[in-house]
């Protein structure tokens, strides 16, 4: 920047007159401020849309101008919604069959191969992990038809065994993730270890999973919510209502919307079922904050 | 080792061949889940739809080998495809950088000293992680002609209504519009770019009479454009497989097909019409794309992405 020269002394008395401010920086403030105020409206307004719609009647939906603060309240709309759809059982799969096995194995799986990853020095691991990461960039759309086929003669269709079992095999995002993270860990730790004679995988559970459990959160809070939200792939393995999990009892009433009219508060009960399968994340948002944001952020700092 | 005998040169390398051996099967032990999932769940899934993308096959009948039909179908038959093709170009080709460049531009202004700043952050990263389902629901809702808040806005401003959902030309528009709004996770992305941006370089700048567009021109972008290679490459590999929004905002394709998207497309010919055969020729087409995109991305990117001189 050599042409800076000439406005070196503008430059130079700006930093002397710090505790100063020209009318010139409150404009750009305020435009800021403005901006950044329309932006977080913007994208709030669909989820307030939301949370306002579930607790409306009918008439209230169906007003027009759109009624932002309803009254009455109708909190009620939650526990009906709910209780009318079977969504305890939804939620009951959603857990316990999808969730929170699928996160478990997955997060095991990924620390144990990053740890052969990044821990143990053998010939050929460097080509094996650029492997691992391309793999990344398959789409699952590219690989559903045959893993369809094949889990159908398997005879695990109507089950949750596809959607889960393939977490013993770790997932590569994962893998790169805690790779990333077993790195940072000193050599001298294991070293010790092993001279007092403790194995790889004592290593690993008894020094390096204990030092990583951010990273593990991390990996754990993903997987939790990449189930949590899945939609497509319950939607080819999983077709009997009973075994639903909620992204696709949520199904059963956005279809009845098709046909308002015939169903009376179709639009409240979406609403609020819907808020009531978001309030979760959101709260899980707000205790790992610091996770999320490092998480997302640990992702694309190495491309 | 230079007073090291021949015999003991001899036993130390075979030992030494015993370690790296011992290491190699060490590793591989430890990488096995992932070498058995990526040879099981990657590697097979792709030979075999490609053997599958040269047959007829419906899950019942075995599956009859007819070599090039279903991509002559795909090509020069199905009336469809040309659609499908260009509805999946052009939203993945203005979503992804339209995407791309919002959320940066996004995570600059909360890069800047702002109060609030993790409320902020908060609000335009929960988008990107509620179900999609929801965001389908809400959206749906939200536009809906007659009783969506954005329509009743309009009528109570005395405008005239807009289908969003039901006219051919605004169908696409929307659909960018959401994933626009879904651009959370890039924002948090490029705003942990940004803050990594040594401020000694602004200080200097600042010495140096730069003003603020030419600090940003010279010195933020060109240290984001890691984050930005990053964040384009997902944009555009996801834009490809966006799926869950557009079926269930438009479960048939919407107004005259306009929002039949490719992956769409190949569920139907899967699922609905159980073509396995061509369905499997449409994923390797895709993923023909995909695979010669990615390399054209990253061998171009050698000339705008800056690694600060490591590599």
């Amino acid at each position: 920047m050599t042409t800076g020269t000439v406005s070196n002394v503008p430059a130079l008395t700006h930093t002397q007159h710090k505790g100063q401010v020209t009318t010139n920086q409150i404009v750009v403030e305020v435009i800021k401020y403005v901006l950044l105020g329309i932006l977080a409206l913007t994208f709030v307004i669909p989820l307030l849309w939301m949370i306002v719609s579930a607790v409306k009647d009918d008439p209230q939906v169906y007003t027009i101008p759109p009624i932002w603060i309803p009254n009455p309240i109708h909190l009620e709309n939650f526990g009906n919604a709910w209780t009318k759809f079977n969504f305890t059982q939804f939620t009951l799969n959603s857990i316990f069959r999808y969730s929170l096995p699928s996160t478990i194995l997955v997060t095991l799986s990924s620390a144990i191969v990053a740890y052969g990853f990044a821990r143990i020095r053998w010939p050929g691991r460097d080509i094996l992990f650029a492997l691992c990461l391309s793999t990344v960039m398959i789409p699952f759309m590219v690989v559903m038809v045959p893993l369809f086929i094949t889990f159908k003669n398997l005879g695990w269709l109507n089950s949750y065994l596809p959607l889960v079992v393939p977490g013993i095999f770790g997932s590569p995002w994962f893998i790169f993730m805690l790779r990333q993270f077993f790195l940072t860990i000193p050599e001298e730790l294991s070293d010790a270890a092993r001279i007092d004679g403790a194995s790889e995988l004592g290593i690993l559970f008894r020094i390096i999973l204990p030092l990583a459990r951010p990273a593990l959160i991390v990996v754990a809070l993903f997987q939790f919510l990449n189930t949590w939200n899945d939609y497509l792939g319950p939607l080819i393995y999983i077709n009997k209502q009973e075994l639903f999990p909620l992204a696709l009892g949520i199904g059963i009433l956005r279809r009845m919307v098709g046909e308002t009219g015939t169903t009376a508060l179709v639009y409240p009960y979406l609403m609020a079922v819907s808020t009531i399968i978001t309030v979760p994340i959101i709260v899980l948002y707000f205790f790992a904050q610091r996770r999320f944001i490092e998480g997302i952020a640990m992702t694309g700092m190495k491309g | 080792m230079a007073t090291a005998s021949q015999g003991l040169t001899r036993r130390r390398s075979a030992s030494e061949n015993n370690t790296r051996r011992r290491s190699i099967i060490l590793g591989l032990v430890f990488i096995s889940p992932w070498l058995f999932g990526f040879l099981s769940l990657t590697l097979w899934p792709l030979v075999s739809s490609l053997y599958y993308s040269f047959t007829r096959y419906d899950l019942v009948r075995p599956a009859v080998f007819i070599g090039l039909d279903n991509f002559k179908e795909i090509f020069t038959e199905d009336a469809d495809f040309g659609l499908v093709i260009r509805n999946t170009l052009i939203y993945v080709g203005l979503s992804a950088p339209l995407g791309v460049i919002t959320a940066f531009l996004m995570a600059t202004l909360l890069n800047t000293k702002v109060v609030g700043r993790s409320w902020f952050r908060a609000i335009f990263f929960f988008p990107s992680i509620i179900p999609a389902v929801v965001t389908a629901a809400v959206w749906q809702f939200l536009l809906n002609i007659q009783y969506g808040a954005i329509n009743g806005f309009f009528q109570q401003m005395g405008w005239p209504t807009v289908p969003f959902l039901s006219n051919p030309g605004l169908v696409k528009p929307t659909m960018i519009a959401i994933h626009i709004w879904m651009q959370g996770g890039a924002i948090v992305i490029f705003l942990a770019a940004l803050q990594d941006v040594p401020r000694m370089l602004y200080e200097a700048a600042t010495v140096d009479g730069a003003n603020a567009w030419q600090k940003f021109r010279n010195i933020t972008l060109p240290l984001c454009t890691p984050a930005i290679l990053y964040n384009t490459v997902i944009a555009f590999i996801g834009g490809f497989q966006n799926f869950t929004v557009p079926w269930l905002l438009f479960p048939t394709g919407g107004p005259v097909k306009s929002a039949e998207m490719y992956t769409m497309f190949m569920y139907r010919n899967a699922f609905t019409y159980l073509r396995m055969g061509k369905a499997s020729a449409l994923a390797w087409l895709l993923f023909i794309v995909i695979v010669i995109f990615t390399i054209l991305m990253f061998r171009t990117s050698a000339r705008w992405v800056y690694y600060g001189g490591e590599k």
